[in-house]
């Protein structure tokens, strides 16, 4: 096959979507969109009759809303992973992955911050965030951050899309409404591959990367901070902003991988996720999991040796009490199967490492629930009042899927408007030998 | 850089609007946010009282001897019309060594370095200039942080609106008095500041049957239950007096005596 036929392949292949989605995926569209609808609607209820249609109470303060927010903070990290750390380091493999990452960032984010409106009890009051801000209080180190990722991840998305944009302009023209047309051309900034425009995109992106990276590992630690700056037994602790970080990168990890085999099959692009791309990131998510597994290690050791305070009834409560189903289903479904999933050479493959990646996405989660209520739970003063113990209801559970199917819902819009990968990088790769540039040839009509 | 003359002005057009905008917001959210400013910064100034209490364990037997719930808490509950398990303050049994044990009424510590002052976004909770820590309701966005930070749980949040009382009706809200509840926002112990204002003594002390709660002013070294006037430093040194939790260092306003309640005739083991 010449360059130009497999350039030609490529474009066909991805940019089909964006014309005729299948049956399937407005379906999945549609599904998700209806578990979106419900959960406003129950939140309707929670706005008329306040927080109380959920399970807190005084003593478990926090709950769903808490969990998924951590939850999805943690999974922003894999766009910074992918598209800058790895970049940086020189690598090229992970060209295809680079926007399916960028996307889970943003929309995990975007995820993030509705979760944390949705958990105020006084949403109608968000702007007295910046009117009354106080910067001494970690809350607001997480505003800044988060918003200052969310704008980085979405400019360090739109800006490598631009040639692919001029792709949509000037390839979609006829099988797209003129509207759409419109968008497409207006976002291309009137891209036309010169030499010129190359270099600037290419001194931009090594930019943004180097950028990017500072902010993200910022967003980890203030979320971090927002528990560690507290006196209570399990977040008083000095290792939880790294912790935090390697975490994130861990979840982030397994997250491009299970997204990155959905779009394998939902869009045919076996050929571009190669099981190579599988085994790097594979690699890379022992790699996470041990340092995680280590850190884990390390903060219960500390802590079970000195038993200070009231730490030996604490960590009684994760390892034979209350909490211990979760804590051990986490610790075998989250680190144990998944390393032994990819350490062993027949489970190594692109189903082996999907398992492995799902079981991750789920099961930290789960971490977050074991990380945000146990705590709660422990009362500060010695006896207490009988409280119940936290259990959501659910119109609470409804409302936090707003935020779940809402985040799968924001990535599979987008990849009905935008090619899921960039096709200039690739089609830049398979013209590597070939004097004519890629676009070029692109562009031919 | 060269800047065109349509870029200067649309930049001086967005920063005017800023400065109008935002003083606009301030005003339609109901409040002046430069007289809040006022008492928040108070911290750096000399206080005219500096509120203590000191809670004589010796005299408190939980209102058992009376064969009555904690009056402390029964007077919290019908002024500041606090639902049942949510009274500000808690009287608490704590059960000790060589199997004794002694009622502990645990109220809000106003600390003097306060966990939940240092971690509200919005400032909505606040030094006054008694060093009584206030929350204003009014500017609370309900996140929630402060429940989290209070290391002797003594925060609390309105869940759902609450029924008013009927001879609240005419209360106008102020930090001190805080009351109507808000719904979505939290809340907790004022020292009944505005009877403090008042020269009147707080709720839970003058509700004391037992007289084991005393007010006590720092700045003039003077504390009272209601029955007698004491010398606050005197009382302290005397009784071997203790704060809870001290190691957190958050400088605690309230000051125990230790004892069973021996003087209402309690034994440490009952």
């Amino acid at each position: 096959m010449t360059n130009n036929k497999r350039s030609n392949e490529l474009v066909n292949k991805t940019l089909a979507p964006l014309v005729k989605p299948g049956l399937g995926y407005n379906l999945v569209l549609a599904v998700l969109a209806v578990i979106v609808l419900v959960g406003i609607f129950s939140y309707t209820g929670q706005l008329r009759q306040g927080l109380s249609v959920t399970g807190m109470q005084n003593q478990v303060f926090w709950g769903l809303y808490i969990t998924t927010f951590v939850y999805f903070i943690g999974i922003s990290l894999a766009g910074t992973l992918v598209s800058a750390v790895l970049r940086l380091s020189g690598q090229h493999w992970q060209a295809p992955i680079t926007r399916i990452a960028e996307v889970i960032t943003g929309s995990a984010l975007i995820g993030a911050l509705l979760m944390i409106v949705i958990d105020m009890g006084r949403p109608e009051r968000l702007l007295n965030v910046f009117i009354y801000g106080r910067i001494q209080s970690p809350l607001l180190w997480d505003v800044i951050a988060v918003n200052t990722y969310l704008f980085g991840s979405l400019l360090y998305l739109y800006i490598p899309m631009i040639p692919d944009l001029a792709l949509c302009r000037d390839r979609l023209e006829k099988s797209v409404s003129s509207t759409r047309h419109k968008i497409y051309s207006m976002l291309a900034l009137g891209w036309q591959n010169t030499p010129e425009q190359k270099e600037r995109l290419e001194n931009v992106i090594k930019i943004m990367s180097v950028v990017i990276i500072p902010a993200g590992i910022a967003v980890h630690s203030v979320t971090a901070w927002i528990f560690g700056m507290t006196l209570r037994s399990g977040w008083d602790s000095t290792i939880l902003a790294p912790y935090f970080v390697v975490s994130a990168f861990f979840s982030g990890v397994a997250m491009v991988i299970v997204a990155m085999a959905i779009y394998r099959k939902a869009f045919g692009l076996e050929q571009y996720f190669t099981v190579e791309h599988f085994k790097k990131l594979g690699w890379l998510l022992v790699a996470m999991g041990l340092v995680y597994g280590y850190f884990n290690f390390a903060e219960l050791l500390t802590e079970g040796y000195k038993l200070k305070g009231h730490e030996q009834e604490f960590l009684s409560m994760f390892f034979t009490g209350q909490f211990a189903p979760h804590f051990w289903l986490f610790f075998l479904s989250n680190v144990l199967i998944p390393l032994f999933l990819l350490s062993w050479s027949k489970t190594r493959n692109i189903t082996g490492i999907t398992v492995a990646g799902l079981l991750v996405v789920i099961g930290v989660w789960f971490k977050r629930y074991i990380f945000v209520i146990p705590t709660l739970s422990f009362p500060n003063t010695p006896t207490y009042y009988g409280f119940t113990p936290y259990s959501p209801t659910l119109q609470e559970i409804s409302i936090t899927m707003i935020g779940m199917a809402g985040f799968v819902l924001l990535i599979a819009l987008f990849f009905r408007f935008f090619p899921a990968i960039p096709v200039w990088e690739i089609a830049d790769d398979l013209d590597k030998d070939s004097t004519i540039s890629h676009i070029n040839s692109l562009r031919v009509r | 850089m060269y800047i065109s003359r349509r870029g200067l002005l649309k930049g001086l057009g967005l920063a005017g609007l800023s400065v109008t905008i935002i003083p606009t917001i301030d005003k339609i959210s109901g409040f002046n946010s430069k007289a809040l400013a006022d008492t928040s910064n108070s911290e750096r100034k000399k206080l005219v009282r500096q509120w203590v209490r000191i809670i004589d364990l010796k005299k408190c037997d939980g209102c058992e001897g009376l064969g009555m719930e904690p009056q402390c808490m029964a007077a919290d509950r019908s002024v500041y019309h606090r639902p049942e398990g949510q009274e500000w303050i808690d009287v608490k049994k704590v059960h000790g060594e060589g199997g004794s044990s002694y009622w502990m009424p645990i109220p809000c510590q106003h600390c003097e370095n306060a966990p939940c002052v240092k971690v509200c976004p919005v400032g909505a909770t606040f030094h006054s200039e008694t060093g009584t820590v206030l929350v204003d309701n009014r500017k609370c966005i309900g996140c929630r942080f402060c429940l989290a930070a209070c290391p002797y749980d003594r925060r609390f949040f309105y869940w759902e609106a609450q029924v008013s009382d009927p001879k609240n009706t005419f209360t106008e809200y102020s930090p001190e008095f805080p009351l109507p509840a808000r719904k979505g926002t939290a809340n907790k112990c004022v020292l009944c500041e505005s009877f403090t204002k008042d020269g009147k003594l707080p709720a839970c002390v003058s509700g004391c049957p037992r007289g084991a709660m005393y007010l006590g002013d720092l700045e003039t070294d003077v504390a009272t239950n209601g029955l007698e006037v004491v010398g606050v430093k005197k009382m302290l040194a005397e009784h071997n007096a203790y704060r809870y939790k001290e190691e957190l260092g958050t400088k605690p306003r309230v000051y125990y005596l230790p004892g069973h309640g021996q003087e209402q005739g309690r034994n440490p083991r009952d």
